[in-house]
């Protein structure tokens, strides 16, 4: 198993044809922490994402994943990559249950025991059965984390993951994101939610244009912080 | 994981999901059957002698399987666009051309499925003598829907996120799998010849395991890059 303890974009640029997403951008990551990647729609957010899940590859720049340099990184390094995208990547016909199965068998698990866990840290421990098509928004959400994280992994990539969920939810799965952290996992997370943010992550990563505009400490007052960087 | 045990656990996936609601099976064999009585109403005249019509029922039969064909491939994707599910199948640890396989499988079956009722339901129809020669008219239709299904998968998952998907994939399907059904055609032709030209039919079942080797190797190949943004 491919093991790392930080993850670095090395001057890192994406174009879509002539669209520009990302532009020259260098961030690192390292184990306990959680990175916010703040900014407004468009901004490249998603895409820095896609990127380090492996989904897209850089149209220049590195990608680094502890001291491994390759560009096209071996197909294990997904082994140790979890991510909630935007879209929840569940099937909607199949049952809560039949869905982590199949995620877990893809990654190579047993599925017994962890679906069974994942179910419970869903809060979906007696809907396991039922299809994701009768659930709401809310409990897909929760689903779909646990879904991203059956595996363990190392590296926690997040795009909005608090969309749909009631406070209740957020509470837990900003609580969730913590323990993961502390546990060593490097938690990267893109939102718009600035009050959700302040507070849980530990470093804000601020991107407009495609450009990295900010890395630092959040400090007190991310939004206030968050309005000034965009002003500028 | 290995690549074979993620290919069948991709199909297998499929599977569980099309038996929930049968609705991509359904509606292809509907589909292919409809297809098969418009032809047989067009070409089958009453006062004409049985099996008048045979001549046509190897086209028929390629016509209706392309068509059924194009029709599951994109019913079946449209399944991984809802959810972006395949890129949740890309973010596996393994292989990304298995997961192309597994896909693939599944269109096989699902074309072997209805080529299953339609070549009796056409040689009942058109009086065509299909099973003449059971063993290579089974060996024509498993090359000819490897080469479709072959390109078609492959295409049909590039398209999975393009607005106009449904118009893009005959446009690209049809051109470059033009060799595949003429050689099924021609190799079906051969069969319900009078009398019937095995040696013909053996030749284009060959050339149809040609283009088998060329469009999978291809797609194996291409998968990855083309599935990477």
């Amino acid at each position: 198993m491919i093991e790392f303890d930080d993850v670095q974009l090395v001057d890192v640029s994406r174009h879509f044809g002539r669209r520009r997403a990302v532009s020259h951008v260098s961030l690192a990551a390292r184990a306990g922490e959680v990175v916010g990647l703040l900014g407004p729609n468009g901004a490249g957010k998603s895409t820095i994402i896609s990127m380090l899940a492996t989904l897209v590859v850089p149209s220049a720049g590195d990608i680094r994943y502890g001291s491994m340099e390759d560009r096209r990184p071996p197909s294990s390094i997904r082994s140790r990559i979890g991510l909630l995208a935007h879209e929840l990547h569940l099937y909607p016909d199949l049952t809560a249950r039949q869905n982590l199965e199949f995620f877990a068998r893809l990654h190579g698990l047993d599925p017994h025991e962890r679906v069974d866990r994942a179910l419970a840290s869903a809060g979906l421990d007696d809907r396991g059965d039922e299809p994701v098509s009768g659930f709401s928004r809310g409990m897909r959400q929760r689903l779909a984390l646990e879904r991203a994280l059956l595996h363990s992994p190392k590296l926690v990539l997040l795009d909005e993951p608090f969309t749909g969920l009631d406070d209740r939810a957020v509470g837990l799965v900003a609580g969730r994101l913590r323990t993961l952290a502390g546990a060593g996992a490097i938690v990267l997370l893109a939102t718009h939610d600035l009050d959700l943010a302040d507070g849980l992550i530990s470093r804000m990563a601020v991107v407009r244009n495609g450009r990295l505009i900010a890395d630092e400490a959040p400090g007190g007052g991310l939004r206030a912080r968050y309005r000034e960087l965009m002003a500028s | 994981m290995n690549f074979a045990a993620i290919a069948w656990l991709v199909l297998r996936k499929d599977l569980a999901i099309e038996t929930r609601s049968w609705e991509i099976v359904s509606t292809t064999l509907f589909f292919a059957v409809s297809c098969v009585l418009i032809f047989a109403f067009a070409f089958v005249k009453e006062e004409a002698a049985p099996g008048a019509a045979a001549d046509a029922a190897a086209g028929i039969l390629w016509i209706a399987v392309a068509f059924a064909g194009t029709l599951a491939l994109g019913r079946t994707f449209e399944r991984e666009r809802y959810g972006d599910t395949l890129k949740a199948l890309l973010l596996a640890p393994a292989p990304r051309p298995a997961i192309y396989v597994g896909k693939l499988l599944g269109i096989v079956l699902l074309l072997a499925a209805a080529e299953a009722l339609l070549v009796p339901l056409i040689a009942l129809l058109f009086g065509a003598p299909f099973f003449s020669r059971p063993l290579i008219l089974i060996g024509l239709l498993a090359a000819g829907t490897v080469g479709f299904g072959a390109v078609g998968t492959l295409f049909a998952a590039m398209l999975v996120r393009a607005r106009t998907r449904d118009v893009l994939l005959p446009i690209l399907l049809y051109p470059i799998t033009v060799p595949v059904i003429i050689a099924g055609v021609r190799g079906t032709s051969a069969l319900t010849a009078s009398p019937v030209n095995e040696n013909l039919a053996l030749m284009w079942l060959a050339i149809l395991t040609s283009f088998d080797v060329v469009f999978v190797t291809l797609a194996l190949w291409t998968f990855e890059p083309l599935m990477t943004e």
